[in-house]
């Protein structure tokens, strides 16, 4: 059990979570830094994850896309915004179109990743999200659940007939 | 495969849009134990009557809040089921970054030898 604190604000659609990993603060970085270390847990084994373009560096825009078992492949990116290595990074992006560029009709969600040594060899992950409206949360959730795309789709209109039911 | 992700109905943009404001998420707050009317919710804050009104009308129109009836006064009470969808869809969100980290653990174990190499080749600058 490696996450330490969940802090969700259905209000303000944030959802903060903090890990505690028995590593160095520079390898936990590396875990975004290395592309490759990157698209080993982005995605999950169903739907892995290819980073086409990363370069962390303020300004540059990370490209990538995920790939499910039907072969579907949503595209994703990621503008950076911040970098301090290796302490924190903070990243706004969406869903992009095949050619890699920003789908504009998309919602933008924000991350922000704090990385801090708790003791030697012990370093504290902080990731915040911030959606800025439900529908963001659901195209990120679209991307990144075992589920995929499909099931997500009338995903509002379930979880609604559950609260009725249970009433 | 190709799914619309577009899915939330009018309503919910509504909701959200709702409450991107901070007085409006205050008077949420406030109206969840559903005691005060829209005149004492008027009091906490620095501005008119009308300015109160008109955010508890937006509200009401999101179907955040409602208006009830209790003896001769009409109170304003949160409708937590509009709360509820933005907290469900946190609680997946969380999940999704639950297996992210139980991932990230399994690749730190796997890669730490070849990881600590590099460590020691930076620390000796």
């Amino acid at each position: 059990m490696t996450v330490t604190a969940v802090r969700k604000d259905p209000q303000r659609l944030t959802l903060t979570v903090e890990a505690e990993f028995d590593a160095s603060v520079e390898r936990i970085w590396q875990l975004w830094a290395d592309p490759r270390k990157l698209e080993r847990w982005w995605g999950p084994p169903t739907y892995p994850a290819t980073f086409t373009k990363h370069d962390l560096t303020p300004g540059s825009r990370i490209e990538y896309h995920m790939t499910g078992p039907a072969g579907d492949q949503p595209h994703g990116y990621w503008d950076v915004l911040e970098v301090e290595p290796p302490r924190r990074i903070v990243l706004r992006g969406g869903c992009a179109n095949e050619d890699g560029t920003p789908n504009t009709d998309m919602p933008i969600s924000t991350i922000r990743v704090d990385i801090q040594e708790v003791a030697q060899g012990r370093t504290r992950m902080s990731i915040e999200s911030v959606f800025p409206s439900i529908e963001a949360m659901e195209q990120v959730l679209a991307m990144g659940t075992e589920e995929g795309q499909s099931q997500a789709v009338s995903q509002i209109d379930a979880i609604l007939a559950e609260e009725t039911v249970q009433r | 495969m190709v799914v619309s992700v577009h899915v939330a109905p009018p309503d919910f943009d509504r909701v959200f849009a709702a409450l991107g404001d901070h007085t409006r998420r205050d008077i949420v707050r406030r109206a969840i134990s559903g005691k005060e009317g829209v005149l004492e919710l008027a009091s906490h804050y620095p501005m008119s009557f009308a300015a109160v009104q008109k955010h508890v009308a937006v509200l009401e129109h999101a179907g955040l809040i409602t208006k009830q009836r209790v003896g001769r006064r009409r109170v304003v009470r949160t409708n937590p089921e509009a709360l509820l969808v933005a907290r469900r869809l946190l609680d997946q969100y969380e999940r999704l970054w639950r297996a992210r980290i139980d991932r990230m653990n399994e690749l730190i174990a796997e890669t730490a030898g070849a990881i600590d190499t590099v460590e020691t080749k930076e620390s000796k600058r």
